[in-house]
């Protein structure tokens, strides 16, 4: 079994899956059964100013997409942070620490933009034992409205002055987690690194409707006749994240700075990519909404096995992905596939030839006895009937070797060339 | 001439060769990585699963399934066999539809359940096909077990106590390690050798010996185990058979269904088997449907189950009645034998109608006579030549907390000791458990 023991900014956990700050971490009760389960650490919900806490709605927080046979894909939520008073967080988080000293317990953060606020909280949360912050300058609903989470989060010099007050008045290692509604991740995430963050977690939801009653005409989850947007999360998500941290990871500006990966890691699978396009450990909360806490021991004993094939280090794998996260311009357009179909494996759906004689470039054909095969010479390899064919490898993508012809093109498949230096490209350089 | 399900008396070859190796090769074909993707898709990854609380080995079902899910069947394999080291041989015999699978969320709500036997299948045949050995001995103790019996109980055992670091030497009377594994289950559930592929592959664990052709009684008494052992594991079945207690039961064509059942696992080519035209299988349990399903599978024209109770009263689950009836073998209930009749060459052997009353079964009087070349007994195997001074209970030995017998060092599980249902998924349980209790003995005497 390899060794899945993390550290990320100074903070070591006996694995790299943290439960991400949500209702599996509102609570004591609810965090000792998630270390009992396995998990490496924890962001506790995020705890506000000290005062009244904030209010729920006590109707439905969650609206969701589903897949075949009912599996959850996609989870909304219109919950705020943390309703339980401070006094009774920092009392459970103190207990909690004490009793999983080789747990990371991190905690978040969310009170309103001035600079009082900030220093009055930390304070207050000092002697905790917790192993760090986290910022939340994320949720998308409700807590952007007074100005907070998201509102925060959506402009850079509001990230990097709190960010700078955090880091001012404590010592704790500083997680800032950022949103994705915004055009670009690339100035939040270098505005906490301005500011001084240690590392930077994300994506926290994005925003989103999941659907309307069509009796009631509101958008769901329904209060009362009316809905609001929430936060999107959980495995529908995950490409918009997989990206978004891809993109921070290899950015000249900031690069190097650490990344906790979160949105819909769901298997060892989805964390051994995130971490292989940065990140240098992954949160998880949808799929624990979904499934319960045992889900991390697949998570573990996956990745445990996965390492020990390729013979790597846990390190090892942080970052892996990211020399080979290039832009359009940069891709090998002398790199030719085409599909082929196994016709062992094939079901004879025909799936793929509805997709590609309808939708793209009629490049399969079928036969009377419903044997589909791919002609060559109209095949442009986009991938399409890969994806949508039932069976996993049935239909894969054959490289041409060098030296061939494409039947399709009738052009001999030669070396590396791109874009920038194409001759159907106006502003191409000539290739040396 | 050729031999054909018509022909008279006992004879070899009543179908062709081809046909008899094609009925006696996997019941179930093992499912390819498609179909095993497919099938773990359904599982909802249920809290507190009733999968898990019903299968004796508690083997953390929603788990292994979610790793064949995620594409590592290896660690689905290792979730598998750490609670149950015969998984391989488990997921091929377990009566999965009145365990696991007859509570499974989907049965209840829609009459089909996951598949978990057959996935459990997919996910150990994946692990051994790579002859990996996942576990690996403790820190040696220098502490000796002895073993009686290499069947599932014996070897569960074994496995469980070398992996604490003991040492462990098992005893075994028959020619070949596996017990019922190797010389009971039906053929067709157990195919390619299977029962002594995954004896090897266990006994990698190292710190094993096994010494077939000893028995404990001819070869080796307890009281030399005792003296030269620090504890003593019985797993010895229940090598007797019950009696019919019917005249004419001497007869030369009257066996016990166990005998036949052993000979056809050892047989090599199955065409070479004498089967008879008529043969009459008297029980209601697993062995009288193999028994029978495997004389059909042979060529034998007519096949009947004789049941002395009501169907309902048969152990031998739905599922396995169906299988026998589907394989064209006739059952028939509430008939007890009276006696076997020599008619000729055959025989006949007669049957007098019963009620389950109140007052239990009574015969109705009347009587009739079924033709048989072959009578296989199937009516309940018992303990035979245990130690003496073992208290006994119902006719097994008694047995207390995890396997303790009335004599303090010997331990007893599976078949042999009372208690439990007599499954091979039963007999790995109890002989792990007990495994554990010796350990925790053995180290508590540091
Ligand atoms: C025909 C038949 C079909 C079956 N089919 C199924 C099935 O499909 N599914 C299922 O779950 N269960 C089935 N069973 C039941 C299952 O096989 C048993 O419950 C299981 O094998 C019990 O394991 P065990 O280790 O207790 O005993 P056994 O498997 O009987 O092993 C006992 C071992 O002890 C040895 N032994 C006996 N006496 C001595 C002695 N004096 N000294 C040394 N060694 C001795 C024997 O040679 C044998 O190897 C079937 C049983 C039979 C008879
Ligand atoms: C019900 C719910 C409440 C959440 N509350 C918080 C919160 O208080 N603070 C925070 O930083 N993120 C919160 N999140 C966002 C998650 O921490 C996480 O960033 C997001 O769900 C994406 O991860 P996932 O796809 O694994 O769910 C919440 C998410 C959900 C579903
Ligand atoms: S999960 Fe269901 S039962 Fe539990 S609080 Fe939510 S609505 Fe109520």
């Amino acid at each position: 079994m390899a060794d899945l023991t993390s550290n990320f900014i100074g903070i070591k956990s006996p694995n790299p899956f943290w439960l991400a700050s949500a209702p599996p971490t509102d609570k004591e009760y609810n965090v000792r059964r998630a270390f009992d389960a396995g998990w490496g650490g924890v962001v506790w919900k995020t705890l506000g100013s000290e005062g009244p806490p904030i209010v729920n709605v006590s109707g439905p927080r969650y609206g969701a997409i589903w897949g075949a046979d009912r599996r959850l894909l996609g989870l909304n939520n219109i919950e705020l942070i943390t309703d339980r008073p401070l006094s009774v967080n920092l009392e459970e988080i103190r207990r909690v620490k004490k009793d999983y000293p080789d747990r990371a317990l991190v905690i978040s953060l969310m009170v309103p933009c001035d600079e009082e606020s900030w220093k009055d909280i930390l304070m207050r949360i000092e002697d905790t034992g917790a192993d760090g912050v986290e910022l939340n300058f994320g949720c998308p609903h409700g807590m952007a409205e007074r100005g907070m989470g998201s509102a925060v989060g959506q402009v850079p010099e509001y990230i990097e002055m709190v960010t700078a007050w955090v880091k001012h008045y404590s010592k704790m290692p500083c997680i800032v987690k950022l949103t994705p509604n915004v055009t670009s991740i690339l100035p939040p995430a270098m505005a906490a690194k301005r500011g001084g963050a240690d590392a930077v977690s994300l994506i926290n939801t994005i925003k989103s409707v999941t659907n309307v009653d069509l009796d009631s005409f509101s958008p769901f989850p329904m209060i009362d006749g009316k809905g609001s947007h929430g936060g999107y999360c959980g495995p529908a998500v995950k490409p918009i994240a997989l990206n978004m941290v891809g993109e921070i990871a290899r950015h000249a500006e900031t690069r190097g700075l650490p990344i906790s990966g979160i949105g819909g890691v769901t298997t060892w699978r989805d964390a051994a990519e995130f971490l292989a396009m940065g990140a240098g450990n992954v949160q998880v909360c949808t799929a624990a909404m979904t499934y319960g806490f045992k889900i991390v021991q697949e998570m573990i004993s996956g990745l445990s096995q996965y390492l020990d094939e390729k013979g790597m280090r846990l390190y090892q794998l942080v970052g892996r992905a990211v020399p080979n996260f290039v832009e359009w311009q940069d891709l090998n357009l002398n790199y030719v596939t085409k599909a082929q179909i196994d016709q062992d494996a094939c079901i004879k759906c025909g799936r793929c030839y509805a997709a590609c004689e309808d939708t793209s470039h009629q490049a399969i054909a079928m036969s009377p006895e419903r044997i589909f095969t791919v002609k060559d010479d109209e095949c442009v390899a986009c991938n399409l009937c890969v994806n949508v064919c039932p069976v996993e490898n049935c239909i894969t993508m054959v490289e041409m070797p060098k030296g061939a012809t494409d039947p399709r093109t009738g052009r001999v498949v030669s070396d590396y060339a791109n874009w920038t230096t194409h001759p159907n490209n106006p502003s191409a350089q000539a290739a040396e | 001439m050729s031999n054909s399900p018509l022909t008279p008396g006992v004879v070899p070859g009543r179908l062709p060769a081809e046909a008899i190796a094609g009925n006696f090769s996997d019941h179930e074909a093992p499912l390819d990585a498609h179909e095993a993707r497919v099938a773990a898709d359904r599982c909802y990854f249920c809290h507190d699963a009733p999968c898990m609380t019903a299968c004796p080995t508690s083997i953390d079902i929603p788990l292994f399934i979610r790793q064949i899910a995620t594409g590592t069947p290896d660690a689905a394999a290792r979730t598998i066999l750490s609670q149950n080291i015969l998984g391989g041989m488990c997921a091929r015999v377990c009566p999965t539809e009145t365990l696991c699978e007859e509570v499974c969320v989907r049965e209840v709500a829609e009459g089909k359940p996951v598949e978990i036997g057959r996935l459990q299948r997919f996910a150990t045949d994946t692990l051994m096909a790579k002859g990996v050995h996942p576990f690996a001995r403790a820190a040696a103790t220098g502490r000796k077990v002895a073993v009686v019996g290499a069947g599932p109980a014996g070897l569960a055992a074994a496995h469980r106590l070398a992996m604490k670091g003991h040492d462990v030497v098992i005893f075994d009377a028959r020619p070949k390690a596996g017990g019922l594994n190797e010389y009971g289950i039906a053929q067709y559930k157990s195919t390619n050798d299977f029962a002594q592929a995954e004896v090897e592959w266990l006994l990698k664990i190292g710190g094993i010996t096994v010494r077939t052709g000893v028995a404990l009684g001819k070869g080796v008494t307890l009281a030399e185990l005792q003296k030269d052992f620090d504890a003593v594991f019985l797993g010895m079945g229940l090598a007797g058979v019950n009696a019919l207690r019917a005249p004419g039961e001497e007869l030369s064509g009257v066996r016990p269904a166990v005998d036949f059942i052993a000979e056809l696992r050892q047989a090599k080519d199955k065409s070479v088997l004498p089967i008879g035209r008529d043969v009459v299988v008297i029980g209601g349990g697993m062995t009288a449907v193999d028994a029978a399903v495997q004389s059909k599978l042979l060529g034998a024209q007519n096949v009947t189950i004789v049941y002395r109770r009501g169907q309902e009263k048969m152990s031998a689950s739905g599922y396995e009645q169906e299988h026998a009836t589907s394989a064209g073998v006739r059952i028939i209930t509430n008939a007890a034998p009276v006696a076997v009749h020599q008619a000729g060459a055959a025989m006949e052997v007669e049957f007098a109608y019963t009620v389950d009353g109140p007052d239990g079964m009574t015969s109705t009087g009347e009587t009739f006579r079924l033709r048989a070349d072959q009578v296989f007994k199937a009516i309940g195997q018992t303990l035979s030549g245990a130690p003496e001074g073992l208290a006994l209970a119902g006719g097994k030995i008694a047995v207390t907390g995890a396997g303790r017998t009335s004599v303090p060092g010997v331990w007893a599980g599976g078949d042999c000791a009372a208690g439990g249902e007599d499954l091979t998924v039963t007999a790995v349980a109890e002989g792990r458990d007990a495994a554990e209790d010796i350990h925790a003995a053995l180290m508590a005497k540091q």
